[in-house]
């Protein structure tokens, strides 16, 4: 009896994991799957065709945007690359007592929606606005000049809104490090300079890809900073998948469409473990 | 999730062609039961061919079962009515009728999207009457049969006191599915100390002097509309190749820099804010703004025309208290329930008669009040004089769904640079 137990105990465990990854992911993705690939129109409804073409289409028609939205994630995943680290640096060896109270600040900001705080970025950053109109009466700027509307004003959205996610593995990552180990290193004659780029940043590294995952993939789809902060050539790929979606009831569009996406993110992801010689992509983005 | 449970024959005929090993074939069941899976989900659709002109008898079909059940569950647009409900509580206080009132209708798209699932399935929506724009997604709501035939035996009031215009519009004929909440007119709104000149056609907004001050709309049907007027072609009677030619000249508006973003009803902020200077607008919002702001933006119908819409009470084919609801639908066409309204919403107000019975109102107010209510009751957005209707156009009246996916593919682009 108690080995049976032994037996079906880890099966058990595994159950509302594994019933929650069915329910939630897997026959989510079979439906948008099986959507991608029909075709017809919303009000004689869509049948399963088999019909390859709309990836075909679809790429061919949002290329332009599928790309931008990349090099917009990459772009706001490095400056928060060079934002956070040094912010996480300073908390988790100079931070103290105050710690967390310094990771609290961090966090602040999420107590207020997410959508609301990209508005009233908005707000701020209006042509006539607090930021811009001083600095126009002093002549600093042209007349014409504006934030809103660029894709300066989308990627700084996405810093803006993601930095926490960047921080915090990022944090835990150098918290663990045991400072003994960056004695020895000075000890042994190792300059600061040569003992963070030697010891802390390689041990610093699983959380700067941890962080890297957690927000290369939700800036590259995101759609509100777009939608908020930016103009007419700033349009990214969740926002057609949304509009498709939405505005056009086109599902087999915008089911390709997030496949497509989610594919090159999952290459993305995967070569980026790979050049960086992580063997094991999901155990570290776990830790 | 309905469709059919065969496979695609062609992946039948591929299974089939050589001699399987067990593996194999496991491997290829686990497949053919993917291939179903993919199979079984298909979106039903429920539309009919001839369905723009409801079956003579659909009427009497549909009303002669329905009771009334003293509840209504209304759904309708943020702004749409002064947050007190005066007028509900009065037609409760009337008939007894108990309401429920939820401005959960954001956008048309979303919205069909929120309900059409429930709606095919022939499951109540949790509403019994709902407004709807004249976009093409009203035609998908009529075309899949999600609309209940109006028993115009039941709408007295309506027949009475609304005005002609309303009676003859070209998405609903002889109002069988609809009828009017409130219209509105698209046009131009402008900020006279950023433009320092007066705004009066559409070319002023491809004018290279307002570069990256203008705003458009991301709504393709406003969009296009637009394009189309500026190319000389009406909307309600263009074709494929108009729109083309109105693609192109919104383009080379985009290209130049003149548009600075396709916005959703944030062009209000936009122009408030002095983001943009001129930009396409609705009337009853520049009405509100200078209202509630004290501020003094321009509202113009643009020489070459401007395109009039309208918000349309609807019964949701599945609602459970049909009669409640058209009892209440025919209820806001008397005249001081009409003006009422029209009082809060500030657009375009379906019963002519309503002005009248705004200035005898404001007669018996004072100060403040009095001018007004005075100047909205003569303000030619809520109550436009008839010369102003020929120079409005309605939305394009798409004939099929392939024709309004060809529009929505013409304009998208545009959009969605």
């Amino acid at each position: 009896m108690s080995r049976l137990k032994r037996t079906i105990a880890p099966y058990l465990l595994v159950l509302p994991g594994g019933i929650w990854l069915i329910v939630f992911f897997a026959i989510p993705m079979i439906t948008m799957l099986s959507l991608s690939l029909q075709e017809g129109d919303i009000v004689n409804g869509y049948t399963f065709t088999g019909h390859w073409q709309t990836y075909v289409d679809a790429l061919d028609d949002y290329r332009t945007q599928l790309i931008r939205s990349l090099i917009y994630g990459a772009i706001a995943t490095i400056i928060l690359i060079a934002l956070a680290f040094p912010m996480a640096y300073w908390i988790a060896f100079y931070g103290g007592r105050r710690k967390a109270t310094y990771l609290f600040l961090v966090l602040l900001p999420f107590f207020v929606s997410f959508v609301l705080r990209t508005i009233s970025w908005r707000q701020i950053l209006t042509d006539d606005g607090p930021v811009l109109s001083p600095l126009k009466s002093a002549g600093l700027v042209p007349e014409s000049f504006h934030i809103l509307g660029t894709p300066t004003a989308v990627i700084f959205g996405l810093v803006y809104n993601f930095l926490p996610f960047m921080v915090l593995p990022i944090y835990v990552a150098l918290e663990r490090i045991d400072p003994r180990v960056v004695e020895a290193a000075r000890d042994l004659y190792a300059d600061p300079a040569t003992a963070f780029r030697k010891v802390v940043f390689p041990l610093a590294l699983p959380g700067v890809f941890a962080g890297v995952l957690m927000t290369f993939v939700p800036t590259s789809s995101d759609y509100v900073n777009s939608t908020v902060l930016g103009g007419t050539d700033t349009t990214m790929i969740g926002q057609v998948i949304q509009a498709q979606y939405l505005a056009n009831s086109d599902y087999p569009t915008a089911s390709a469409l997030s496949f497509v996406l989610m594919a090159v993110l999952l290459i993305g992801v995967f070569a980026y473990a790979k050049v960086l010689g992580t063997e094991d992509v999901m155990k570290v983005a776990a830790r | 999730m309905s469709a059919s449970n065969i496979p695609d024959p062609s992946l039948v005929r591929g299974l089939s062609q050589r001699r399987l090993g067990r593996r194999d074939a496991l491997r290829m069941s686990g497949l053919s039961a993917l291939g179903m899976a993919l199979a079984a989900c298909g979106v039903q659709g429920k539309g009919t061919k001839a369905p723009a002109s409801a079956a003579p008898d659909a009427v009497q079909q549909y009303w002669s079962d329905k009771k009334q059940n003293n509840l209504v569950r209304f759904a309708n647009w943020p702004l749409y009515m002064d947050p007190k409900q005066p007028e509900l509580k009065a037609f409760k206080a009337k008939t007894g009728i108990n309401f429920t009132y939820k401005e959960v209708i954001q956008e048309m798209g979303s919205w069909f999207a929120k309900v059409q699932p429930q709606l095919s399935a022939g499951q109540d929506i949790g509403y019994d009457l709902m407004v709807i724009t004249n976009s093409f997604q009203f035609s998908q709501f009529r075309d899949s049969g999600f609309l209940a035939p109006l028993d115009h035996a039941k709408l007295p009031n309506f027949a009475k006191f609304a005005g002609d215009a309303y009676k003859k519009e070209a998405f609903d004929p002889g109002n069988q599915y609809s009828i009017p909440w409130a219209s509105g007119i698209t046009g131009i709104a402008y900020d006279r100390t950023k433009t320092g000149r007066d705004i009066t056609k559409l070319a002023d907004l491809w004018d290279p002097k307002f570069k990256g001050k203008v705003g458009m709309m991301s709504d393709v049907q406003e969009l296009g509309n637009f394009g189309l007027m500026a190319v000389g072609a009406n909307p309600d009677k263009s074709s494929a190749s108009d729109w083309e030619k109105a693609a192109k000249k919104l383009q080379d508006q985009k290209d130049a820099g003149i548009v600075r973003k396709y916005y959703d009803q944030g062009y209000i902020d936009a122009l408030g804010s002095g983001e943009v200077w001129l930009t396409q607008a609705w009337s009853g919002d520049i009405y509100q703004k200078n209202l509630s702001e004290h501020r003094d933006l321009k509202f113009v119908i643009p020489e070459e025309g401007g395109t009039i819409w309208t918000d349309n009470m609807t019964i949701p084919i599945t609602a459970k208290n049909p009669v409640d609801a058209i009892t209440l639908m025919d209820f806001f066409y008397e005249v001081p329930n009409a003006a009422s309204l029209a009082e809060y919403i500030n657009y375009v107000c379906p019963v002519p008669n309503a002005q009248a019975e705004m200035r005898k109102e404001a007669a018996k107010l004072s100060g403040e009040d009095k001018t007004d209510l005075l100047a909205l009751a003569s303000s030619p957005l809520v109550f436009p004089a008839q010369a102003a209707y020929a120079n409005l156009h309605y939305y394009v009246a798409f004939e099929s769904v392939a024709e309004q996916q060809q529009f929505q593919k013409t304009f998208d682009p545009i959009v969605l640079g």
